[in-house]
């Protein structure tokens, strides 16, 4: 990534908000911990936020995050809500809160646990076993590559730590919810998760980010997954924020010999939303799907960007997006794979398909090959169209009127990403929130002139 | 009254005419089958009753059950008792084949005032209409038309027929395609959808069709004209002579129905 694109008009602001952070947590303030802030504070200070002069940004300006003057999210757990039952997910085996950033055990449940499955807050965890931290956080999140790593990293604090033992298979999905409430003020939170699943082990984490309330917020957050010799991770993440949010989140994936990773994104809500998605496989016979579903309306920005390294032989990896985008909505999908010299029989395959709803939506589909390895096997495409008009008229030859035609074919295109969510709950829980979005959009497109194909035309622009 | 009645039709299609000067009747408990070259206009005449709107009518009238059909919306037409076949049925991933059929048969019934099916009362329904037609089970599980061969979507778009039972079933090119044991199978489920209330068109190139599914009146359809209708000997005499003839005499007579 290229230096010396300043955009730290709110440097000060930053360097008081990261002052403030070291003398308000001395209980935590072990050396190698500040040590890892203040370098990443360091790196961040120096590149500033990123431009679209970035070939990593170039679809994706992030300016308005750049000027606004945050507050470091303080107060966290002292003021009372009533916990979100309408939060909740049915069928999780608990349910971690964190109010504005900072773990709420009030409003959490966490009785019943497993034997072998150890969940609490990051925080927690650094008193009372720094070590089992020390051992993994910011071993893996690249600082130096995204100036959003670094900052994250420079306001370690609190977030959620899932440890799974040895053999364990945890088959209900851990909720962890990110609850953005209002304080008077625009507000930056840093949650910050770790998540290490043991050798043979299995798991299901599920990140949901929400507000409570209406103001300006900016939610950075990072998670580093462990995935150990066989282990089976899935991985769901769930912006539905409000429409006054920016939400930049990184998930950075460290893949054991056959270990076996489902990383699955839903980008619903949120204002400018950008989520990276990193996976390394370190070890042979590894296997990764990255399933994403974006829908957009009003004047949304969702940014998928994926970097799928390929280091060991023997992986697969699949990457599969679906977007559907209306109004001014601009999505963007870029998808990296890096195939690195000795990943000899590397199979990675990359699809995006889009529908565009109105005349102003936009996407920027970008596929980024980097192979180094001469026994590969790397496909990707991409699709932008709108909805199949012979589809449409052929459900309503059959009596089903034209919004209710329309809605199952976007309920269909949803659902090819919804099918690969193995998780019967959370796939359930997923299928409702989306449910909801689309009835909107559908509405919207009443309105909306479009562009109808003669008959026996393909709607479908082939990009490859 | 008459269950359908088109006069005087013309349509185009991107400005060019493909319909000039259409006139046909057809009444409840009769089969009629439209012949002719490919080009001829029969699957426009087909889809403009279907109500496909990338057709425009630019002069004519099509009267249902003596209400304006050219006022419907498809999916009205459709809940009035109106079905097409397709010639190419489209192919609809991520809705299963059952979910869509006990939609549209549940659209009709609302529109009619009766009560919704659910999927419990459904699925016996679908099995023993499936099963007239030959259709694995497993297809009403897959997507619409996904993957399904050739022969298997024709059969599906007699199966929704069965299910959907309307009053007026224009079937666009259902043989072209398929071998003899699948032409075979789609003839028993229409010929079992014959009814003293139901009209059925059969649009077809060929006459084999007819060999199973007997109509009471042939049309043939000569470039956007009916050029001559009779009973089913017309279809016979057909097959020994060809179109040329009757393509060679366009322009000079003109046969209503």
């Amino acid at each position: 990534m290229s230096e010396g694109v300043q955009q730290l008009e709110q440097l000060d602001s930053y360097q008081e908000s990261f002052r403030k952070l070291e003398s308000d947590s001395p209980e935590t303030n072990h050396k190698w911990l500040r040590k890892l802030r203040e370098d990443a504070f360091a790196r961040f200070s120096k590149t500033g936020f990123p431009t679209t002069r970035m070939e990593d940004w170039r679809f994706t300006n992030v300016s308005a995050i750049a000027q606004t003057r945050f507050q470091l999210s303080r107060n966290g757990h002292d003021r009372l809500l009533q916990p979100s039952e309408k939060f909740a997910l049915a069928g999780s085996c608990c349910e971690l809160v964190f109010l504005n950033g900072r773990f709420a055990p009030e409003l959490s449940s966490l009785s019943g646990l497993l034997d072998g499955l150890h969940i609490g807050s990051l925080a927690e965890e650094l008193k009372r076993n720094p070590g089992a931290v020390e051992a993994h956080l910011g071993r893996y999140l690249d600082t130096q590559r995204d100036p959003f790593c670094a900052l994250n990293t420079a306001f370690v604090e609190d977030g959620a730590y899932v440890h799974v033992a040895e053999g364990v298979a945890v088959e209900k999905a851990i909720h962890l919810l990110y609850l953005a409430a209002d304080e008077g003020k625009p507000s930056m939170t840093f949650p910050r998760n770790l998540i290490v699943a043991g050798e043979s082990s299995q798991v299901v984490v599920v990140e949901e980010y929400v507000s409570w309330g209406c103001e300006q917020a900016f939610c950075n957050s990072a998670t580093e997954v462990v995935a150990a010799s066989d282990a089976v991770v899935s991985h769901y993440w769930i912006e539905r924020e409000h429409a006054n949010t920016f939400n930049v989140s990184t998930l950075r994936i460290e893949q054991a010999r056959n270990a076996n990773v489902a990383s699955h994104s839903v980008l619903a809500g949120g204002a400018l939303v950008r989520n990276n998605v990193h996976p390394v496989m370190s070890g042979e016979g590894g296997e990764c799907l990255i399933n994403g579903l974006f829908i957009g309306n009003g004047r949304q920005h969702l940014d998928n960007y994926m970097l799928v390294e390929h280091a060991s032989p023997h992986c697969s990896s699949r990457q599969f997006y679906n977007g559907i985008l209306d109004d001014q909505a601009h999505g963007v999908f870029h998808g990296r794979i890096v195939v690195r010299k000795d990943a000899q029989k590397t199979d990675a395959k990359q699809t995006n398909r889009n529908l565009l709803l109105s005349d102003d939506a936009q996407i920027d589909t970008k596929p980024q090959l980097e192979i180094f390895a001469d026994d590969v096997k790397c496909t990707h495409g991409a699709t932008i169209g709108q909805i199949d008009e012979n589809a449409l008229f052929y459900l309503r030859s059959r009596g089903i009127d034209e919004r209710a035609a329309g809605q199952l074919l976007l309920v269909a295109f949803a659902g090819e990403c919804l099918g690969r969510m193995k998780t019967d709950a959370v796939r359930v829980h997923i299928e409702k929130l989306i449910g909801h979005q689309l009835r909107q959009l559908n509405a919207d497109q009443k309105t909306t002139p479009k562009a109808v194909g003669g008959e026996g035309e393909r709607n479908w622009k082939e990009l490859q | 009254m008459n269950l359908l009645e088109v006069k005087n039709l013309h349509a185009s299609v991107g400005g060019q005419e493909i319909l000039k000067g259409i006139d046909l009747v057809v009444n409840r408990g009769e089969v009629h089958s439209i012949m002719g070259p490919n080009g001829s206009g029969k699957s426009t005449l087909a889809q403009v009753v279907a109500r496909r709107e990338s057709f425009e009518v630019t002069s004519g009238e099509i009267l249902y059950e003596g209400k304006n059909l050219l006022e419907m919306k498809p999916e009205d037409a459709a809940c009035e008792g109106v079905f097409m076949a397709f010639q190419y049925p489209v192919e609809i991933p991520g809705i299963s084949n059952a979910y869509f059929l006990r939609s549209a048969l549940n659209a009709i019934r609302r529109y009619r005032g009766l009560e919704e099916i659910d999927a419990m009362d459904f699925l016996p329904l679908l099995k023993e209409k499936a099963k007239l037609l030959e259709m694995d089970d497993k297809l009403m599980n897959r997507s619409v038309n996904e993957a399904f061969s050739g022969g298997e979507k024709k059969r599906n778009e007699i199966l929704q027929m069965a299910v959907l039972e309307p009053k007026l079933a224009i079937l666009d090119e259902t043989d072209s395609g398929l071998d003899i044991d699948a032409l075979k199978i789609v003839a028993t489920g229409v010929n079992a959808m014959r009814s003293p209330d139901r009209a059925i068109v059969l649009v077809t190139h060929y006459q084999r069709l007819l060999n199973y599914i007997v109509p009471d009146r042939v049309h043939v359809l000569v470039e956007g004209r009916i050029v001559r209708s009779g009973g089913p000997e017309l279809a016979l005499e057909l097959e020994e002579t060809g179109y040329g003839r009757l393509e060679a005499s366009v322009g000079g007579t003109r046969v209503s129905a």
